[in-house]
């Protein structure tokens, strides 16, 4: 699949919210999947960009974050990818469980994996491929790099 | 983006405009607490004028929700959208806190 929009983002969690809606405003799709958009994709690419900022490149200032989206027969798919050393995210323990209900962290890949229709990761754990399935007529307006 | 902030009575109103995601998470914690140093204990967040929280946002109410409890007091919430409350259904988040429809109807209830 060709990407319609590529960016590289700062390590800086200030930049997060505008490279999301920066996305998320290029997409064209009909009313019935506007929450979608404007819910699950939003969301879902926000904590992707997140992870990588704070635990794929720790806040590193020397690192960035690749972000490659497409959107072909109604497919939307973003992959987020960083420079670091990746982790298992089988690793990581369900967060509606009552141990770990309390605790502050840990929600993000859970409410990517409820928010979206596919979340995969790659090997090594730094690349995560986000998939929405929107309307067949769906379109990515402006695509562009940035 | 920001965080107005108000006292009603002995209760504290923090309204919430635009996002609470990982960018300005700390900003609203930082507020919450000075106010919880000075004494404060009644609290309402309240989210009529906002977009959307991430898993970074909830976590700043979870543990905000937790120090306040620790000094007997108690922090609600009020007008969450249609997408916060089903953030909030997933992540099984809207059984830790009080949830009310208008920002009122929370500081009444106090």
């Amino acid at each position: 699949m060709e990407n319609d929009l590529v960016l590289e983002i700062p390590t800086d969690v200030r930049s997060i919210e505008h490279a999301v809606e920066y996305v998320v405003q290029r997409c064209r799709t009909c009313e019935t999947y506007q929450k979608r958009l404007r819910l699950n994709f939003r969301v879902g690419l926000t904590e992707a960009l997140t992870n990588a900022v704070l635990y794929g490149n720790a806040h590193d200032p020397s690192k960035h974050v690749l972000v490659e989206v497409a959107l072909e027969d109604g497919r939307l798919e973003a992959r987020v990818t960083d420079q670091g050393g990746g982790f298992d995210p089988s690793s990581i323990p369900d967060p509606t469980e009552p141990e770990n209900i309390l605790k502050p962290g840990g929600r993000g890949l859970f409410i990517m994996r409820q928010l979206l229709d596919e979340v995969s990761y790659n090997d090594r754990g730094n690349q995560v491929t986000l998939v929405l399935r929107l309307e067949q007529g769906s379109a990515l307006e402006g695509g562009a790099q940035a | 983006m920001g965080f107005q902030v108000s006292q009603n009575g002995d209760a504290t109103l923090v309204e919430v405009e635009g996002q609470l995601i990982v960018g300005n998470r700390q900003e609203l914690k930082q507020r919450v607490l000075e106010q919880l140093e000075g004494g404060d204990r009644k609290f309402v967040i309240d989210f009529s004028s906002t977009g959307y929280i991430d898993s970074s946002g909830l976590g700043v109410l979870v543990s905000l929700s937790k120090k306040i409890r620790e000094q007997g007091g108690e922090l609600r919430l009020s007008s969450l959208n249609e997408d916060l409350r089903t953030l909030f259904e997933l992540t099984k988040l809207d059984t830790l806190f009080r949830i009310t429809d208008t920002k009122e109807e929370a500081l009444e209830g106090f």
